[in-house]
């Protein structure tokens, strides 16, 4: 599918398909998607991919959070339908062969998570934000916007503050993401 | 959820076109907020037109000093770019105060400014609700009404518009471009926005089908010492309970000029236009910006909870001019 894509179906009373590739962890699934399938959903339910968790299916969690091109996203609220050209990475595409990502490394080196439920959206969505810190992106807590980000603990906390931990893991995940930040 | 074709647009005459052949059809864009109210029920429309990729990298200088910045462009590029960080610093730190980073990362300009209400019965179908179901009741005047409106509302809705991004954009005086059944227009913010009267069903201005563009700020230099300053319940990924953009231009210790618009009040982003009027030829003093603050405010008129939101704003505005005009 791609320029004017067009399902042509309007007007549907039965579930809409659209045939599609999807590029996940750089491997390539073609897959007939119900135009209502989130991107989570398709991971989970059809690609046997389940690191990505379902906590809220509303965008106010955070462990769904893989990486679209890049850069991190809610997959609890992305529609498959729309990502055929896109690469996709979850927390299963994050190491290096047998070599884990210096994060997941340092997760396990600080202890940063008890329950591990919302380590996957961590873990992803750090990768995301560090990011967008190299790229000199500011947040709200940057205190000079036009200069360079540095990630002390406020940034890192601020930065993150889209995956939330049941278990109330947070200090030792700043830790973690500080580690590799530094 | 109901089954729905999807289409793709990549320039917005296909997408107009794409809506008036299909009145049940709505616009994609981030799908933050859309997908989220169809999973709810909330909405449930025939056909989605993507619009993510229609003036998704547009952010260009205009011919009168402003910046033209495409509908599709996401939150977090927004507020990311150096000429928004440097001129409308309000803006960038607006953006940034609000939802979180993976959401701002998917959220369009659009779609942010079209984003629906929070209140608690809108998202509830199992509740009666007029913004959802005109003449169903307003269930949050005698209910939860904490978070929801102080000025501007009836008795028919109580609702605030939850955008962070839109308070920034009215104190600007943005122009929003429009492209619909009946050409292209503009309509400049806080206009866009309307207050609920007894039809809160309608939002905006803008007529079924009406695809937003772009929006234009406005040449403002003095924007260039201005902020956003949000409170909410949690230190982070909050809506606002109160928030302010201010710019204030100041020479000899004398408001020259200044712009103002308040999140969390309303309907719609509140422009002050009392209180900008009250400043305009005033000492930049705390004294003056509480008679500011009180000037505008008198006109509010909270609910039974939502008082508090009264002192709150005054207090808001207070400290955020007054950062300001210590700011060199
Ligand atoms: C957990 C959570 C927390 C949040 N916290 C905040 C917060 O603190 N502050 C804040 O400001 N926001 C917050 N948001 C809201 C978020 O900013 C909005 O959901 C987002 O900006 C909407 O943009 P979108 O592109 O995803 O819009 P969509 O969800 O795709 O669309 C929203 C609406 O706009 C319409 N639309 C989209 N693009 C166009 C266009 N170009 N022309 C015409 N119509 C269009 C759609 O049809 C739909 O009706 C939060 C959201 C979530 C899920
Ligand atoms: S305040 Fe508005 S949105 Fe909320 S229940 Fe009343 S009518 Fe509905
Ligand atoms: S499951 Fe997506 S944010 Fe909670
Ligand atoms: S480790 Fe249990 S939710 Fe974070």
């Amino acid at each position: 599918m791609n320029g004017e894509a067009d399902t042509t179906r309007w007007g549907a009373s039965t579930p809409v398909t659209v045939d599609l590739r999807l590029s996940v962890n750089r491997d390539e699934y073609p897959i007939t998607v119900d135009t209502r399938e989130t991107l989570l959903d398709t991971l989970r339910e059809r690609l046997d991919l389940t690191g990505a968790k379902k906590g809220c299916d509303h965008g106010q969690c955070g462990a769904c959070t893989v990486l679209v091109d890049g850069r991190r996203v809610k997959s609890c609220l992305t529609l498959t339908v729309t990502l055929d050209d896109r690469e996709i990475t979850t927390v299963e595409g994050l190491a290096d062969g047998d070599t884990p990502h210096p994060l997941q490394t340092a997760f396990v080196d600080h202890d940063a998570f008890q329950c591990g439920y919302c380590t996957p959206g961590q873990l992803c969505s750090a990768v995301g934000m560090l990011a967008e810190a190299a790229a000199g992106w500011p947040s709200v807590v940057t205190p000079d916007m036009n200069g360079a980000p540095r990630l002390d603990d406020d940034e890192i906390r601020e930065r993150m503050s889209g995956n939330l931990c049941r278990c109330g893991a947070y200090v030792n995940i700043v830790a973690a993401i500080g580690e590799v930040a530094r | 959820m109901r089954p729905f074709a999807y289409r793709r647009a990549t320039d917005a005459r296909a997408a107009v076109a794409a809506l008036s052949e299909q009145p049940n059809a709505m616009y994609l864009g981030g799908g933050t907020n859309l997908v989220d109210l169809m999973r709810l029920g909330v909405v449930a429309p025939e056909a989605l037109v993507d619009v993510t990729r229609v003036a998704s990298d547009t952010v260009e200088e205009t011919a009168g000093g402003g910046l033209l910045i495409g509908a599709g462009v996401r939150n977090s590029d927004l507020a990311a770019h150096p000429a928004v960080r440097r001129r409308y610093p309000m803006l960038a730190q607006a953006v940034l105060s609000g939802a979180s980073g993976q959401i701002r990362n998917m959220a369009t300009v659009g779609g942010n400014l079209l984003q629906r209400t929070r209140c608690s019965y809108f998202q509830d179908v199992s509740k009666p609700c007029n913004k959802r179901q005109p003449g169903s009741g307003c269930p949050a005047v005698e209910g939860d009404h904490r978070n929801l409106a102080i000025i501007g509302h009836s008795a028919a809705c109580v609702a605030t518009h939850p955008s962070d991004m839109a308070v920034a954009l009215a104190a600007l005086g943005t122009s929003v471009h429009v492209d619909g059944r009946r050409g292209v227009r503009q309509v400049t913010m806080p206009g866009l926005h309307r207050l609920p009267g007894d039809e809160p069903d309608r939002d905006t201005v803008l007529d079924p089908g009406d695809l937003i563009t772009a929006v234009e700020l406005p040449a403002l230099p003095f924007a260039a010492r201005s902020r956003y300053r949000k409170v909410r319940d949690r230190a982070s990924f909050a809506f606002a309970v109160v928030s302010v953009a201010a710019a204030l231009d100041v020479a000899g210790g004398v408001v020259r000029d200044c712009r103002i618009a308040f999140g969390g009040l309303a309907h719609v982003p509140w422009r002050a236009r009392l209180a900008e009027e009250a400043l305009r030829g005033s000492p930049a003093t705390a004294a003056e910006f509480a008679r500011a603050a009180d000037a505008e405010l008198a006109r509010a008129r909270p609910l039974p909870g939502n008082g508090f939101k009264v002192p709150l704003t005054r207090n808001v505005l207070v400290r955020t001019l007054t950062e300001l005009a210590e700011t060199p």
